[in-house]
């Protein structure tokens, strides 16, 4: 009894890794249903009239990659779907390469032209004055996009001149970005906000879905992997669902393990 | 060049963990070597580009067998990496566009088409006195920049703060309970949310002693702190292995094209 309570940790590594592994190559059927918040993201985009402008902040890192960037691509694919036009924009320094590629593949997917359907406009510092600046003037916060073009000269910008004329700010947030959009954004220049966050954040956002502060929020593996089903593009946060379920039922096991050896040994009594 | 010597050359203790890290090398290389002859990893910068990932994944996942000398050479790597790319991220998309374009290049350029822009000189001259904390001397020109920066961000923050995540955070807890076409559900939500807020809050009143009817409400409110640090920490299990998953897809998918 005393030696299962002891058990290597390492065996539990190797048990979660064969358990993913497996999980991944064997391919079996879930259910994956939207829930609230995520569907409040996708009816938001779904009533945005052709042509409405969308910003997307791609507020992570690759630390964060695996969360948010099957997110970004599942928004992306609805937000072209729909002839919306995007804009895209970072606060953090290690973002550019990926915000970028997303945005490139899924455009060419659907013959989108740069500067007249999307615009990337790259990474700025400055967080909470970056934001303020962008809702007073767009173009002096971004001269130039990621391309070294002048904002003022791109087509997909005549019609936005501040934050004021954006549609929806979709926010994928690895940080505190959603906080700074909701105080220096939301609140003074009154566009509807949305976001994705990594799984450890999410119970941190539900508060500003209560308050009617975010439309909708896609939390982790899980919330991007509803939204690639919701938009028809299923991919690797879908395939993803398959292990993530296997392995939460073996820690589920492995909780109730811990605890009746733990109480079968006497220690409660002792402790 | 230290960590490709044997351990006796190194002062070491040749144990068995010398001869699982070479060993785990020299695996590792073969497998890329018949992934490469076989076509399943293309002879170009993206193939390479594809090993480099995946010989720093493993790297980094061989902490949670031991501490080496792979795993600490990738986290060392990582570092410098990252703060190079900021480096020149923040060159190229802050420091040139917004300061050097503007006012540098038209001050020195003969051919520049614009007149140099005479307002930047004064944050710029701002951050620059931030990075003067270094100096003994001159260390008190930072306190301006640093009195300018939170007298600013005072003022910006602390209205929008209050409106932000006080007040409209108070409007759902005041939410009455039937205001007409909702579900007996959302009623029931609005009445937990409210005996959250209350019980919790009595929880955090240390002046009073938790006895009796108080003791009882904060009780309530050490059970829902409960659920909330369960909720955060099944949130923190998912998001970690939702990153152990997206490592697993790249090693099966992209390196050894096992998924399709």
């Amino acid at each position: 009894m005393e030696r299962l309570l002891h058990i290597d940790r390492r065996i539990i590594f190797a048990i979660i890794t064969v358990a993913v592994i497996v999980s991944l190559i064997l391919r079996f059927e879930l259910p994956i249903p939207a829930s609230i918040p995520v569907q409040g993201v996708y009816n938001k985009v779904e009533s945005l009239p052709e042509g409405s402008h969308v910003l997307i902040s791609f507020d992570y890192d690759p630390s964060s990659k695996e969360e948010l960037q099957p997110m970004a691509i599942a928004f992306l694919h609805h937000c072209f779907q729909r002839n919306l036009k995007v804009i895209g924009m970072t606060h953090y320094p290690g973002s550019p390469g990926l915000a970028e590629r997303a945005i490139v593949s899924v455009a060419e997917q659907y013959r989108k032209v740069n500067g007249e359907d999307y615009v990337f406009l790259g990474f700025k510092p400055g967080s909470a004055s970056l934001i303020i600046n962008m809702g007073e003037n767009l173009y002096s916060a971004f001269p130039k996009d990621y391309y070294g073009n002048d904002t003022s000269t791109l087509p997909i910008l005549q019609e936005v001149d501040s934050l004021r004329d954006i549609e929806l700010l979709f926010d994928l947030a690895a940080g505190t970005t959603i906080e700074l959009w909701i105080v220096y954004g939301k609140e003074k220049y009154k566009f509807e906000l949305g976001a994705g966050c990594t799984a450890v954040m999410g119970p941190d956002m539900y508060p500003f879905l209560q308050s009617k502060q975010l439309v909708g929020l896609l939390g982790g593996l899980k919330g991007a992997a509803e939204y690639e089903a919701l938009v028809g593009k299923e991919a690797n946060a879908v395939s993803g669902m398959r292990p993530q379920s296997v392995v939460h039922v073996i820690i589920i096991l492995f909780v109730i393990f811990g605890n009746v050896i733990y109480f079968a040994s006497g220690k409660a009594r002792h402790a | 060049m230290l960590f490709i010597l044997p351990p006796e050359r190194r002062g070491m203790r040749k144990d068995s963990n010398y001869y699982i890290l070479v060993g785990s090398i020299i695996l590792f290389v073969i497998v890329n070597i018949v992934l490469m002859s076989s076509g399943r990893l293309p002879l170009s910068s993206d193939g390479f580009g594809i090993i480099l990932g995946a010989g720093i994944t493993l790297a980094i996942y061989s902490f949670l067998y031991k501490d080496n000398p792979a795993f600490k050479i990738t986290e060392n790597l990582y570092v410098g990496v990252s703060l190079g790319y900021t480096i020149i991220i923040t060159w190229y998309n802050f420091l040139k566009p917004d300061l050097y374009d503007p006012l540098i290049v038209p001050l020195f350029s003969a051919a520049a088409e614009k007149a140099p822009q005479y307002s930047l000189i004064i944050p710029s001259m701002l951050g620059v006195f931030m990075l003067l904390r270094f100096s003994r001397r001159l260390s008190w020109l930072s306190r301006w920049t640093f009195a300018f920066v939170v007298g600013l961000g005072a003022g910006v923050s602390i209205p929008r703060v209050i409106s932000a995540f006080i007040l409209e955070q108070i409007k759902p807890s005041l939410h009455p309970l039937f205001s007409g076409g909702e579900t007996v559900f959302s009623s029931i939500n609005t009445l937990l949310i409210l005996l959250g807020v209350i019980s919790v809050l009595i929880y955090f009143i240390f002046s009073v002693e938790h006895k009796g009817s108080i003791g009882t409400i904060s009780k309530i409110g050490i059970w829902f702190l409960m659920i909330s640090f369960g909720a955060s920490f099944g949130y923190t299990v998912m998001g970690r292995l939702s990153l152990l998953i997206g490592r697993i897809q790249f090693l099966l998918k992209d390196w050894l094209g096992v998924l399709q």
